[in-house]
């Protein structure tokens, strides 16, 4: 392990290593490796992309809903309760885990060094997963939702979605048994342990809650175990997977340093999966579970500040072409926003401060801090880098690009920023027994509607992306103008990916 | 680290401690508990929930008001859960072993239910609540649940005794009235049976405050 320290190896991304070969076949076998993935990853980033618009509108009404309560109130299936489940459901199974899977198969194919085995399954566990979103959401709208928090899909709906995992699963440890490059990069860590985390984390999820169900207060311990890991060991490892390994990639060094990016994995992996409990400060559980897990969301403090010197530092001189890459700007962007979600995770974890924030919207802010600032914009920075990629054809418009980042960033700070604040204010509210109930449910009404104004901007920046891909896809079946595939010319990637809209 | 098996045995093992941790050990502890018998009064607690109130539970779950409302008090000193009148003591695993689903809740944009049933015992309150809060608690961000109510015209024998009584705007058109519908009414008597008030010997009730 020392003596591969020393080597630049384990510093660069598989598919930057020349492979022994000449560039100009390297380039060419990492154009194979595109063309395989193709179809599948196609079919997750469009069927994810239709899922994030389904749930920006779910959003917007259960917004509208909670500071204008007759809103749409006559219809029972579009309650604030159903389309507020319904809503997390569609962007966290529908949106999220789909761009997740296809950011997942083309890393791990790049890493690996070896064109997609079988795309055809892929695909078909694709179309698998989203027929058991659609019954999933569906069900929780007519009413049959499981009223447990991130596991609300219908028993019926589940089996479907298990079974996509467990396929997607095996397809990433047979890619990765299959691998032709031997060195590992540590973005392949980080991914063969979320599709093996996730399976068992929802598998024992579905058994002890929806199948067998265990009693009392159990459930709420299987409950947060669960999900605040589906954050923790799934959507956080492909969101530093790909941060690891798009900012080498586009700024074209090796990551600053190769311990720290050991210690940073090992020590997430330890301490993540034991933060569950904190959810449940105060609440009817034994303390020693409690206390076990504000000690784990403590130690959180040394993956997240490890990953975040080993990112800063990585980039440290290369801000410049932040104006340039889309990729590294949403990137950068995600991986400021994890250091912050993750500070503001530790911190609303004690006792104390958990104390005012717990029952509060200081809790949704600090979700969409994490779920969107961090690891939506990582995604839709993936999305820039693999779909030109893909379909051998740039991207379309640079307006509608900026439009699309300036949209989702002052979006997300106006929606997460005066949230936060909001939040603590109506803690300090609700624990002074002196202050009338209905007093803070009409102080936190303009903020509410200040939260409808971010996710409007919100939306505009993700109908400008929608479009933009549309334009892409048009021009994938339009015949070649011109050569517009940079890597095949033999020109450095890494060159071509900083020099792009 | 470029050896695969030493990294799919690390992320297997890392994952299996707070699997033992916290899903096994708890279950362990607390997944056969049972009902608490008091030694003077012969009292068991928590009671078994009459089916009417069950059938209520289902919709408490499927109309998703976990999602506003939650059922646990914390302890004394802790948050103003107590001062607020939401109970006589903190809430603890025990009080939990009936429900079917445990709905602790993580969002108070509403207050908290677990007493409920003992701060308002009054059935046609809750309807009217339901019906439209903004008739109870003017104010309100609750959406109105108009959908469990029936509107229907006044029969031949006047006016039915479990019709809701609305004033003003919130009154139907005249020669109608709104009546609960059997949703509401199971709904309601949930509602009517959330008390988690029982002198526990890890809860106690200070005596001097229990009635």
């Amino acid at each position: 392990m020392i003596k591969q320290s020393q080597t630049l190896r384990a510093l660069l991304p598989g598919d930057a290593l020349t492979g022994g070969g000449t560039d100009v076949g390297n380039r060419a076998a990492l154009s194979e490796i595109d063309a395989s993935c193709r179809v599948p990853v196609l079919f997750f980033f469009l069927s994810g992309l239709a899922w994030l618009l389904a749930g920006t509108v779910l959003a917007l009404v259960a917004s509208i809903k909670l500071h204008t309560p007759g809103f749409l109130a006559g219809w029972e299936w579009l309650t604030f309760a159903n389309v507020r489940t319904a809503h997390l459901n569609t962007v966290i199974y529908g949106f999220a885990s789909q761009i997740s899977v296809g950011v997942t198969i083309w890393l791990m194919c790049r890493l690996c060094r070896i064109p997609l085995v079988a795309p055809g399954l892929v695909t078909v566990a694709n179309l698998f997963y989203n027929i058991g979103v659609t019954v999933g959401v569906g069900g929780i709208l007519i009413g049959d939702s499981t009223a447990i928090e991130w596991l609300e899909m219908p028993r019926y709906a589940t089996p479907i979605l298990f079974i996509s995992y467990a396929l997607i699963a095996v397809w990433t440890i047979v890619t990765f048994r299959l691998r032709a490059e031997r060195h590992l990069y540590v973005s392949q860590w980080y991914l063969l342990a979320a599709v093996l985390w996730f399976p068992w984390l929802y598998g024992t999820a579905q058994v002890m809650l929806l199948i067998e169900p265990v009693r009392g207060v159990v459930q709420a311990a299987v409950n947060w175990w669960f999900a605040h890991n589906v954050l923790g060991l799934w959507f956080t490892p492909i969101g530093l997977a790909s941060i690891y390994y798009f900012i080498p990639k586009v700024i074209g060094r090796p990551i600053h340093s190769y311990y720290l990016s050991v210690l940073g994995f090992w020590s997430l992996a330890l301490f993540y999966n034991w933060n569950g409990m904190h959810h449940l400060v105060g609440g009817p559980l034994p303390s020693w579970m409690i206390t076990v897990s504000i000690v784990a969301s403590v130690m959180m403090l040394i993956p997240v500040i490890t990953v975040a010197i080993n990112h800063h530092f990585t980039m440290l001189g290369h801000f410049g072409k932040l104006k340039h890459s889309p990729t590294l700007r949403f990137m950068v962007f995600g991986a400021v926003s994890y250091t912050l979600a993750s500070l503001q995770g530790v911190a609303s974890a004690l006792r104390s401060v958990s104390e005012v924030t717990h029952f509060t919207h200081h809790t949704i802010a600090h979700a969409h801090l994490g779920m969107y600032a961090f690891f939506s914009m990582v995604m839709f920075g993936a999305m820039y880098y693999i779909l030109p990629r893909i379909t051998q054809r740039e991207w379309p418009s640079n307006s509608l690009i900026s439009l699309h980042f300036w949209g989702v960033a002052l979006g997300i700070v106006l929606y997460v920023v005066p949230m936060s604040i909001m939040g603590f204010i109506q803690g300090t509210m609700l624990n002074d027994a002196a202050v009338r109930f209905l007093d803070v449910v009409q102080f936190t009404l303009p903020w509410l509607k200040l939260r409808t104004l971010a996710g409007l901007l919100l939306a505009a920046g993700h109908v400008a992306f929608v479009i933009n891909v549309g334009w892409l896809l048009v021009r994938m079946f339009e015949p070649y103008r011109k050569p517009v595939v940079r890597i095949l010319t033999g020109e450095a990637e890494t060159v071509a990916a900083a020099k792009q809209p | 680290m470029s050896y695969g098996p030493l990294l799919f045995l690390g992320i297997l093992f890392t994952l299996a401690t707070s699997w033992v941790g916290l899903i096994l050990l708890p279950h362990r502890q607390m997944g056969a508990l049972g009902q608490h018998t008091d030694t003077n009064t012969a009292a068991i607690y928590p009671a078994v929930r009459a089916g009417e109130a069950q059938q209520g539970a289902e919709h408490y779950r499927s109309l998703g008001c976990v999602y506003c409302h939650t059922q646990q008090v914390r302890p004394e000193g802790y948050g103003s859960d107590i001062e607020r009148g939401w109970g006589r003591r903190r809430t603890v695993s025990r009080d939990y072993i009936q429900d079917k689903t445990v709905m602790l809740g993580t969002m108070r944009t509403g207050p908290d239910l677990t007493n409920i049933g003992e701060r308002q015992a009054d059935a046609a309150w809750h309807y009217r609540h339901l019906y439209n809060p903004q008739i109870t608690s003017p104010g309100s961000i609750m959406p109105p649940h108009g959908f469990l109510f029936d509107v229907r015209v006044i029969g031949q024998a006047g006016r039915s005794t479990n019709a809701l009584v609305l004033e003003g705007t919130f009154a139907p058109p005249a020669g109608q009235e709104v009546i609960p519908t059997r949703r509401a009414e199971q709904l309601v008597a949930y509602l009517r049976s959330l008390k988690s008030s029982g002198d526990l010997p890890e809860a106690p009730v200070k005596k001097e405050e229990a009635k």
